[in-house]
């Protein structure tokens, strides 16, 4: 630890104003403060004095998504030897492995691509390197399916970085949340790589894979009508095919946990979430009738496809989100509402939850702006009265 | 009554009249910086919308239509007038902005000042005769279905163009680059707002 301090402190002098290296000085500064917590403060105007800055506020939120990661890397062995009718024989740590050696390059190249660009900007525009980008290199390849190719995921990676958050000013000024962008970008312009039955189990030899065995996930079996296959207490610890990061229930309850204690994640956002996923499912199920999707009870909603994982990391985000208080119960619940209605309703996607959080981070600053004035009116008449 | 619930919600969402055609796009980009005068106009093209729909439905019924005329006589049976719809369309759009115009004008002159030159506009608004054309395509049944489609369409563009409004006030202060501010980000935005709004895409009411 001292050898690293000396090593940044002994290059400070060379990255300051008019010194050689003074064009380095933004990815000096971003690597200085990763290890260290900077001691810069605040010279003028009010401020809340916290120890806690920007980068440490993402770690925890990294911390939060562990759990999640490590499920899903155990999960994509368990799909893989399962698919294969191995599932006896493999060990828990060939499972794992497996998995880890699958998710892995995933997550590098989203994290290179990523922040290259990151720093590339902030060389280029003079400014700071912003540490957002470490949770959304997470997430990224967290809502993806296994099999994505990785030129796919560097591509999306780009473009969600240049244009979900880059042209807006950098991180805290994004209008949408970058991970979905990424995963919206990726399915629309890839459809064929980005669902099916094929995608989500990585098995490079599957014809050898067991019979009757299809790979889809409980989402396209209960589109499809079977919605007895689904066995609720695999898919609540998360044994089910699905993205890497978002199959296991139990593993984003303890990530939401994480984010509830610390107070970084919204309770608000997520409970409000998951009130409409639940008040939708429960008013489809009364007029289910006999569409066998509809009248899929409303509870297993809430632990199939990326339901969960949507609510607890990505409707939270705190820069995309309604930011008021009542804000944020309206804009939690229209995601609920919303992702469980396209889900049911519309025959073209299997899952709606990333399209739900997308719509609701457009109309975020909406509902934003109808708070705030009618806030502003409610006091304008008490102070009428007043006078 | 399902029948016009569906409609209704398939021109707000579905068939979004900007995210789904781009249409109505040059004041959906002028008049969004700020939300009080985007709602404004909003309010003005559902009016627009949902007066002329009904009208339109009737002159496309009972005059350009071909055997429309049939209730003036058995000689007018074969009459086909529809080369003029385009014409009649945008008369009746052109009168009923008149009206819209000076509704505004005596009730609302600060509104007035805002939209300026817009307000004329909506008379080109490509929304607008998008919605009297559509409307002849679709053939709808009775004039309740082409209300209902008018103001659903209506809806639909003023959720567009109150939300962009309210995106473009929130990213007043962002530090955008600057060959990007004032209309290279609205673009960027309305295409992301398309992406999000493709959640809707396929649904079959």
């Amino acid at each position: 630890m001292k050898a690293i301090k000396n090593f940044f402190e002994k290059t400070q002098p060379h990255v300051q104003k008019g010194a050689k290296f003074h064009w380095l000085h933004s990815t000096h500064d971003a690597l200085f403060t990763l290890f260290f917590v900077p001691k810069n403060t605040s010279k003028s105007g009010t401020h809340i004095h916290d120890f806690i800055d920007l980068k440490r506020t993402m770690g925890i939120v990294v911390l939060a998504l562990v759990p999640a990661l490590l499920f899903g890397m155990y999960n994509v062995g368990y799909q893989h030897f399962g698919a294969l009718g191995q599932l006896e024989t493999a060990s828990f740590f060939d499972l794992f492995l497996f998995g880890l050696l699958k998710v892995l390059p995933i997550i590098v190249v989203s994290y290179v691509v990523g922040l290259g660009i990151e720093f590339i900007f902030a060389q280029f525009r003079g400014h700071e390197v912003n540490e957002g980008f470490l949770v959304s290199g997470l997430l990224i390849p967290m809502v993806m399916p296994v099999n994505t190719p990785l030129w796919m995921i560097a591509i999306a990676v780009a473009f969600a970085v240049i244009f979900g958050k880059e042209v807006f000013g950098g991180t805290g000024m994004n209008i949408w949340n970058p991970a979905l962008v990424a995963r919206a970008f990726l399915f629309f312009a890839y459809p064929g790589q980005m669902s099916g039955d094929s995608v989500w189990i990585s098995a490079s030899g599957i014809d050898k894979a067991v019979d009757g065995f299809t790979g889809a996930t409980p989402m396209a079996l209960a589109a499809a009508g079977h919605t007895d296959a689904l066995n609720t207490w695999n898919a609540f610890l998360g044994l089910i095919p699905g993205s890497i990061g978002e199959t296991s229930t139990i593993a984003i309850l303890i990530g939401a946990l994480v984010l509830i204690v610390t107070g970084i994640g919204s309770w608000r956002i997520m409970v409000s979430t998951v009130l409409g996923g639940l008040f939708m499912g429960l008013l489809l199920n009364i007029f289910a009738g006999d569409n066998s999707y509809m009248a899929l009870p409303f509870y297993d909603h809430l632990i199939i496809g990326g339901f969960a994982f949507g609510a607890i990391f990505m409707a939270t985000d705190p820069v995309s989100a309604a930011q008021t208080v009542k804000g944020k119960w309206i804009y939690g619940f229209l995601i609920g509402l919303l992702a469980i209605l396209i889900r049911v309703v519309n025959p073209a996607y299997p899952e709606g939850m990333m399209l739900a959080i997308l719509l609701m981070n457009t109309f975020a600053p909406l509902i934003d702006h109808y708070v705030v004035e009618g806030n502003i009116s409610r006091r304008m008449k008490r102070a009428k009265v007043n006078v | 009554m399902e029948n016009l619930i569906n409609i209704f919600v398939k021109s707000i969402f579905i068939e979004n009249m900007v995210f789904a055609y781009f249409l109505g796009m040059c004041s959906y980009l002028a008049v969004s910086k700020s939300v009080k005068t985007a709602t404004g106009l909003g309010a003005a093209v559902i009016f627009v919308l949902a007066i002329t729909l009904p009208v339109d439905y009737l002159l496309e019924n009972y005059v350009l239509k071909e055997g429309a005329l049939s209730w003036l006589g058995a000689q007018f049976a074969d009459v086909d007038l529809s080369f003029l719809s385009f014409i009649m369309f945008i008369a009746v759009i052109a009168s009923m902005v008149q009206l819209v115009e000076m509704i505004v004008e005596k009730f609302a002159p600060v509104l007035y000042t805002q939209l300026g030159i817009f307000l004329p506009l909506i008379a080109v608004n490509c929304a607008i005769l998008g919605g009297s054309l559509f409307m002849q395509q679709k053939a709808f049944n009775n004039i309740a279905e082409a209300t209902t489609y008018g103001l659903g369409s209506g809806i639909g563009w003023f959720l567009a163009i109150v939300g962009i409004a309210a995106i473009r006030e929130k990213i007043k202060y962002s530090q955008i680059p600057a060959p990007l501010r004032g209309l290279g980000i609205t673009f960027i935005v309305t295409g992301l707002m398309g992406l999000a709004f493709m959640g809707f895409m396929g649904i079959k009411l």
